[in-house]
C-alpha cells in the first residue's frame, strides 16, 4: 500500500513536472504587416497574438485576434476590419501547424525551422508551410517569422473604387516569446 | 500486476495530454474585443456620431448644402446657391477629439470637443453600448441691425452620444442635447433648448450605408415657425475618404442652427440636397517593423 501510494504520489509530480515542461504559451506575440500602396503605405502591429508551443510532438498553434492591429490611421484600421477581414465574421486568423525539423528544446541554441499545417485567415484554410528562426533559451523560446499572405488565396477582395489601392501581396511577421505554460 | 498498475498510472498523464488540443488552449482569458465603428462618420448626416477621429488623426471636412430643391429648374433645383463649411478635426487622444468649423451660412465659427467615454465590447469586458460627451461653442460673426456684442451672438451645446451596435449593418443612437442661446432670434424662444437626436445607420455593402437622422425638440420651447430637423444621406467610403451625399431640411450645419432654427418643412419641399467629404491625414510615426 505504502509502495501505491508512493507511486500515485510519483506520478502526480511527474505529469505536473511535465506539463510544466512540455507546453510554451504567449498571449503577447507581437505580429505586424506591411503592404506598399502608392499614396501611402500601409503598416500595422498587433500584440495580442496567442501561441502555443507542443515541445513534446512539436506541434504549434497561432491565433491572431483580428480586431487588435493598430494601424496608423484609424481609417485604414476601420477598412481592414470592416472590408477586408471582415473581423466581426473571422474574429482570428489562425495556423495550426507541426515544426517539421527535430529541435532538442533542452538545449540552448538557435535554428532554422519550418512548420507545415493551415493557414487561416478570413475564414478561408490554405496549406502552407512557413519557415522561422526559434532559438531556445533557458526557460523561454522564441520564434520569430516572415511570410507572405496572397490577398486572394484567402478570398480578401481588393474593391476597384478605392483611393489607397493596397498590395495583392502583403509581408507578414512575427515576433514570439514562449515561456512555459503555467497550469 | 503491480507492474501493470504502474504502467497504467504513468500513462494517465501521457494520455490526458494527448487529448489536450492545442488549439482549444490557444484562448486569453484577458481579451476584449472592441466593436468595429457604427458609424462610417464623424457624424450621422447633420449631428455628431458616437466616433471621434483616431489618434493624431486630421480629417478635413468640406461640407455643402444647396438651396431648396423647390426652388424649381430655373434655380436647378436648389443647386444654384450653396453655402459651405470648412472645418479640421483633430484626434488628440484615441478617446479626445477637437475640432473648429466655419460655416458660410451666418459666418458662424464653431469649435468642439467630443470624448468617447465609452467603447462597445464584448470579451472580458462586456459593454454592451458605446457613450460619447460633446460640447460645442459657436459664434455668429454675420453683421446685424441692430449691432450685437459676441457673447450675444453665442451659443452652447451639450450632448450625450449613445449608441448601439445591433449587427454588423444595423447600428442606432440616441443623442440628448441641450442648446443655450444668449439671444435666440425670436425674443419668445428659451435661451435654454432641450432636444434629442435619433439616428441610425443601415449598411448596403462592406462600403455604403444609409443613415438616417432626426431631431426632435421638445415642445413649447422654439416658436412654432421652426422645424424638427429631419436628414437621410448616402454614405461611400473609399479608403480615407467618406463622402455623404444627404437631403436634409436644414441650412445649417451647426447644433444651433440645425436643431433650433430649421426653417424647412420636408411637406413643402424645403429639402436641400447636400454633401459632407471627409478625408483623414494621419501624423502618426511609422509603425516599426518587427
Amino acid at each position: 500500500m505504502k509502495k501505491l501510494i508512493l507511486l500515485l504520489f510519483l506520478c502526480c509530480s511527474y505529469s505536473f513536472i511535465y506539463a510544466q515542461n512540455v507546453i510554451y504559451s504567449t498571449n503577447s506575440g507581437k505580429i505586424s504587416f506591411f503592404s506598399k500602396a502608392p499614396l501611402e503605405d500601409i503598416d500595422a502591429k498587433n500584440d495580442k497574438l496567442i501561441s502555443l508551443l507542443n515541445t513534446a510532438n512539436n506541434e504549434i498553434v497561432v491565433k491572431v485576434p483580428v480586431g487588435q492591429f493598430e494601424f496608423r490611421n484609424k481609417l485604414m484600421q476601420e477598412h481592414f476590419n470592416e472590408n477586408y477581414m471582415e473581423s466581426e465574421r473571422y474574429p482570428y486568423a489562425t495556423f495550426k501547424g507541426k515544426i517539421n525539423e527535430a529541435i532538442d528544446f533542452s538545449k540552448t541554441g538557435t535554428y532554422d525551422v519550418s512548420a507545415s499545417g493551415i493557414l487561416n485567415i478570413h475564414g478561408v484554410n490554405q496549406k502552407r508551410t512557413l519557415k522561422g528562426k526559434l532559438k531556445v533559451a533557458p526557460n523561454s523560446i522564441i520564434l520569430d517569422t516572415n511570410f507572405d499572405v496572397k490577398l486572394e488565396d484567402h478570398k480578401i477582395k481588393i474593391p476597384r473604387l478605392v483611393f489607397n489601392k493596397i498590395a495583392e501581396v502583403i509581408s507578414v511577421s512575427t515576433s514570439v516569446n514562449y515561456s512555459p505554460r503555467e497550469k | 500486476m503491480r507492474g501493470f498498475i504502474a504502467a497504467c498510472l504513468l500513462s494517465i498523464p501521457l494520455l490526458a495530454f494527448a487529448q489536450d488540443d492545442l488549439m482549444e488552449m490557444a484562448k486569453d482569458s484577458n481579451e476584449v474585443r472592441v466593436a468595429n465603428t457604427s458609424f462610417k462618420g464623424i457624424r450621422i448626416i447633420n449631428g455628431h456620431s458616437v466616433e471621434i477621429v483616431g489618434k493624431n488623426n486630421l480629417d478635413f471636412i468640406i461640407s455643402h448644402r444647396f438651396d431648396r430643391v423647390n426652388r424649381g429648374f430655373e434655380n436647378f433645383y436648389g443647386l444654384d446657391a450653396a453655402t459651405n463649411r470648412l472645418a479640421l478635426e483633430y484626434g488628440l487622444t484615441n478617446r479626445l477629439m477637437i475640432g473648429i468649423g466655419r460655416s458660410s451660412f451666418e459666418k458662424n465659427y464653431d469649435f468642439f470637443a467630443k470624448a468617447k467615454l465609452l467603447k462597445q465590447t464584448i470579451g472580458a469586458n462586456n459593454i454592451p453600448v458605446s457613450l460619447s460627451a460633446f460640447a460645442g461653442y459657436s459664434l455668429r460673426t454675420l453683421k446685424s441691425v441692430p449691432a450685437l456684442s459676441g457673447k450675444e451672438r453665442s451659443s452652447y451645446t451639450g450632448q450625450l452620444l449613445l449608441a448601439r451596435k445591433f449587427s454588423e449593418t444595423l447600428s442606432l443612437q440616441l443623442s440628448p442635447t441641450i442648446i443655450y442661446r444668449e439671444r435666440p432670434d425670436n425674443f419668445t424662444d428659451s435661451k435654454t433648448v432641450f432636444a434629442t437626436g435619433i439616428g441610425g445607420r443601415l449598411k448596403v455593402t462592406k462600403r455604403t450605408s444609409i443613415n438616417g437622422e432626426y431631431f426632435y425638440v421638445f415642445p413649447k420651447q422654439i416658436d412654432m415657425g421652426y422645424n424638427n430637423n429631419l436628414s437621410f444621406s448616402y454614405d461611400i467610403e473609399t479608403g480615407g475618404h467618406v463622402f455623404q451625399l444627404l437631403f436634409t431640411n436644414s441650412y445649417g450645419m451647426v447644433e444651433r442652427q440645425f436643431i433650433t432654427e430649421t426653417t424647412g418643412t420636408w411637406g413643402d419641399g424645403d429639402v436641400h440636397f447636400g454633401f459632407n467629404i471627409s478625408r483623414t491625414f494621419s501624423f502618426n510615426k511609422k509603425i516599426k517593423r518587427e
